[in-house]
C-alpha cells in the first residue's frame, strides 16, 4: 500500500509527531514517502527507520499558511493510496482540502489504525468511539502521541521537486504570544489551574513547578472566564484546546465533562481538589484531598529535589 | 470642537452560516446495538464553535450591510438551529436532508453543503471549526476546496472594519485578510453570544425553513460500530499534602512520567 506523509514542522524543523506518522504507517506495512515544505526537516525525515522516500515540495506558497496553496503543491507531488497527516489546525486543513480535491473519504483525529483499513476515532469529544473502515484510497490525520514513533536508522533516497498553489490569505500582523511560554498542545507535561486557585496572581505558583519540569500551564474556562490576565489559548476542553500530554495535573478544577474533553487522553492523571467528591477524581490516577496553598509548595521542593 | 467622522467603504456581503445540530455537550453518550443512542439524546443544540460562527456573520453584517443564509444538514428536528437563527435576525434559511442519510460520509456532507451554499449566492461561509459530536474539522476546508475558495481555519478574532481574522500562527497569533469567495471556520471567540429578544422569538415562530436535498452519491466509508471509550480503572486517592513526596516519588518510579 503505497502511504504519503504530509511533514509536520515546528520552526524550522520535523515535529516529534512526524516520526509517529511513520510509525504508524510502517505498522501497516508501507514505506511511506514522507512531503516536506520547502524541504524542512527533509534530512531527519531520510533518516527515519522505514521510511522509502523523501520529497522536499519547494514553493514560494510555503513561506506562509495557506491550506488552499499548500493542498495545491502537495496533492501534486504526492502518489496515490493514502495521504497521512498530524490532527494539528494546519494537517487537518491541508489533509481535509487534498481529500476534497481528490474525492476520496477522510477521516481526523485517528487513534487506531490496522490493516484494511481500519480507523478508530473519538467522536462526541472521547464520550464515544467510533470504527470506519475504508475500502479505497482515503486521506486520515492522526493523533499525537498515540502511535510509538520510528527511531533513526534509515538512509532514504531525497529528492526536490517544486510545486506551488495560489496564495489567497495575507498576512497582515503578527500579533507575539502574551508570553513566552511553552504551548499546552506542544508539552509533554502539562499544569493546569481552575477557578479553585482563587485569583490569577495565584497561577505564578503553577508557573514555577512548571518551569521546574519543563510543563506548560494550562487553565479551565472558569479560570480563563474569570480572569483576564488568563489567556484563552491556555484554555483546556470542548470550546478550549484538545491535549494528550504524558501527564496533567489538574489543580482547583472540578472536572466537568468539558474540561475532560480536552484531557481525558492524558496518558496520566494527577489532580488536587480539596473536593473529595469532586469528579475530577474520576479519572485520576492519583488524586490528592488537599488545598493547593497547602499541597504545592511540597509539590514544588519535591519537584526540585527530583532534579 | 470637532467630531471626526470617517466612513469606511465597505461592501455589502452575503453569508452562509453552517450550523449543525448536536446532542447537548453535557448529554451522556450511550450506546445502543453498537451505535450512538441518538433517541436517548433529551436536548439538542447548535454545535458551539458555530454559534461563534453565527455571532461573527451578524456583527459583519450590521459592520457592511447585506444578508445570512442559515445552512443545515439534518433530519426534522435541526429546524430549531435554523429557528434560533432565525430568533437572532437570520432570515433565509435552509435545511438539507435526503433519505437515508443516517451515515454520510465527508464527502457527501461536503456536497450538500456546497450545493445550498452556491443557491444561496454567498460569497463568504462561516461554519465551526470542529462539530461537537462528529470531531472532525473537514467540512470547512472540504467546502472550501470544492468551491475553489481560500479558507481560514480556527479564527479566534473578526474585525469588521478591516475584514481581517486572527488565526493562530507558531509564533502566538496572526491577523490575516482573505480575497473572497472564501470559508472561515471559527473557534471560541471573546464576542458575547447575543440572545434573542422576544420580538425575535415570535418571528422566529413564523420563519420560513427551504427544505432541500442533493445528489451525495454513495459512501466509502463502513461505519462499524460505536463504542464506549475504555474505562479506566480507578484511581488511587491520597489525602492531604503530607503524601506529596509519596506521589512524586511514584510518578517517577511507577508511571515513570517524571
Ligand atoms: C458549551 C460549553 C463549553 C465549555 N467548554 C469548556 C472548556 O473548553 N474547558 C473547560 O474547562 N470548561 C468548559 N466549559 C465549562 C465547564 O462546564 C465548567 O464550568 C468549567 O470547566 C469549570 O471550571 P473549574 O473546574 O475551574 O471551576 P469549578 O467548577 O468552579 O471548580 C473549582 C474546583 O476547585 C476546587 N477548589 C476550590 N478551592 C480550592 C482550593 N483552595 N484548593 C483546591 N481545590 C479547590 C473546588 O472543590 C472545585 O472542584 C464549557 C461549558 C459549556 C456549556
Ligand atoms: N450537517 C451539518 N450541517 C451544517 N453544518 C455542518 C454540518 N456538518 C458540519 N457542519 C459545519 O462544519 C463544521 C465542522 O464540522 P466537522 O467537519 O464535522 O468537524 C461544523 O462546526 C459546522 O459549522
Amino acid at each position: 500500500m503505497e502511504i504519503t506523509i504530509i511533514a509536520e514542522t515546528q520552526e524550522n524543523n520535523l515535529h516529534s509527531v512526524t516520526r509517529q506518522l511513520v510509525g504508524a504507517a510502517t505498522s501497516l506495512g508501507a514505506s511511506p514517502t514522507i512531503l516536506c515544505a520547502n524541504g524542512i526537516g527533509a534530512d531527519e525525515a531520510a533518516g527515519i527507520s522505514g521510511v522509502g522516500k523523501v520529497v522536499s515540495v519547494n514553493g514560494d506558497c510555503f513561506t506562509t499558511f495557506d491550506g488552499g496553496a499548500w493542498a495545491t503543491a502537495f496533492d501534486a507531488a504526492a502518489g496515490e493510496g493514502v495521504i497521512m497527516g498530524a490532527a494539528t489546525a494546519q494537517g487537518r486543513d491541508v489533509v481535509s482540502r487534498i481529500a476534497a480535491r481528490r474525492g476520496i473519504p477522510v477521516v481526523q483525529d485517528v487513534v487506531a489504525l490496522s490493516e484494511g483499513i481500519k480507523m478508530t476515532h473519538p467522536i462526541y469529544s472521547g464520550k464515544a468511539m467510533q470504527d470506519v473502515t475504508v475500502a479505497g484510497d482515503c486521506a486520515m490525520t492522526l493523533r499525537a502521541n498515540i502511535f510509538s514513533a520510528a527511531d533513526d536508522g534509515g538512509s532514504a533516497e531525497s529528492s526536490i521537486v517544486q510545486q506551488s498553489g495560489d496564495v489567497k490569505i495575507a498576512v497582515q500582523e503578527a500579533i507575539a504570544k502574551a508570553s513566552e511560554r511553552l504551548d499546552v498542545t506542544d508539552a509533554d507535561i502539562i499544569i493546569s489551574g481552575g477557578r479553585g486557585m482563587g485569583g490569577p496572581e495565584n497561577f505564578d505558583k503553577l508557573y514555577s513547578i512548571a518551569d521546574g519540569l519543563g510543563a506548560a500551564v494550562g487553565a479551565s474556562r472558569a479560570a480563563v472566564d474569570a480572569w483576564d490576565e488568563i489567556p484563552h489559548n491556555m484554555q483546556v476542553g470542548q470550546t478550549g484546546k484538545t491535549v494528550n500530554p504524558s501527564l496533567y495535573i489538574a489543580v482547583g478544577i472540578s472536572g466537568a465533562i468539558q474540561h475532560l474533553a480536552g484531557m481525558r487522553t492524558s496518558k496520566f492523571i494527577v489532580a488536587i481538589n480539596k473536593d473529595p467528591e469532586a469528579p475530577i477524581f474520576k479519572i485520576a490516577d492519583y488524586g490528592i484531598v488537599s488545598t493547593w496553598e497547602e499541597a504545592l509548595p511540597v509539590l514544588a521542593s519535591e519537584i526540585a529535589n527530583l532534579q | 470642537m470637532f467630531i471626526e467622522v470617517s466612513f469606511v467603504a465597505l461592501n455589502m456581503v452575503e453569508i452562509a452560516v453552517l450550523l449543525k445540530q448536536v446532542p447537548d455537550t453535557n448529554a451522556k453518550i450511550a450506546i445502543l446495538g453498537g451505535r450512538v443512542d441518538e433517541s436517548a439524546v433529551t436536548s439538542w443544540v447548535t454545535s458551539p464553535y458555530d454559534e461563534y460562527a453565527l455571532e461573527a456573520a451578524l456583527q459583519h453584517i450590521e459592520a457592511a450591510g447585506g444578508s445570512i443564509t442559515a445552512i443545515t444538514l439534518g433530519p426534522d428536528r435541526a429546524d430549531k438551529v435554523l429557528k434560533d437563527a432565525a430568533a437572532l435576525g437570520v432570515t433565509k434559511l435552509v435545511r438539507i436532508w435526503g433519505d437515508g442519510w443516517e451515515d454520510l460520509d465527508s464527502n457527501q456532507v461536503q456536497f450538500a453543503l456546497v450545493d445550498a451554499v452556491r443557491a444561496s449566492g454567498a460569497e463568504l461561509v462561516y461554519c465551526g471549526k470542529q462539530s461537537a459530536d462528529r470531531n472532525q474539522g473537514s467540512t470547512g476546508p472540504g467546502v472550501a476546496e470544492m468551491l475553489g475558495a481560500a479558507c481560514v481555519v480556527e479564527v479566534s478574532e473578526f474585525d469588521a472594519s478591516s475584514s481581517s481574522y486572527v488565526r493562530p500562527a507558531s509564533s502566538g497569533s496572526e491577523k490575516v485578510t482573505v480575497s473572497s469567495p472564501a470559508v472561515i471556520t471559527f473557534s471560541k471567540t471573546e464576542s458575547d453570544l447575543r440572545r434573542p429578544n422576544v420580538r425575535g422569538i415570535m418571528m422566529s415562530k413564523k420563519a420560513q425553513i427551504d427544505l432541500v436535498s442533493s445528489d451525495v452519491g454513495s459512501s466509502q466509508v463502513n461505519f462499524n460500530g460505536d463504542s464506549s471509550p475504555a474505562e479506566k480503572p480507578p484511581g488511587k486517592t491520597f489525602q492531604g499534602s503530607d503524601c506529596i513526596p509519596e506521589v512524586v516519588g511514584l510518578l517517577r518510579d511507577e508511571a515513570k512520567v517524571l
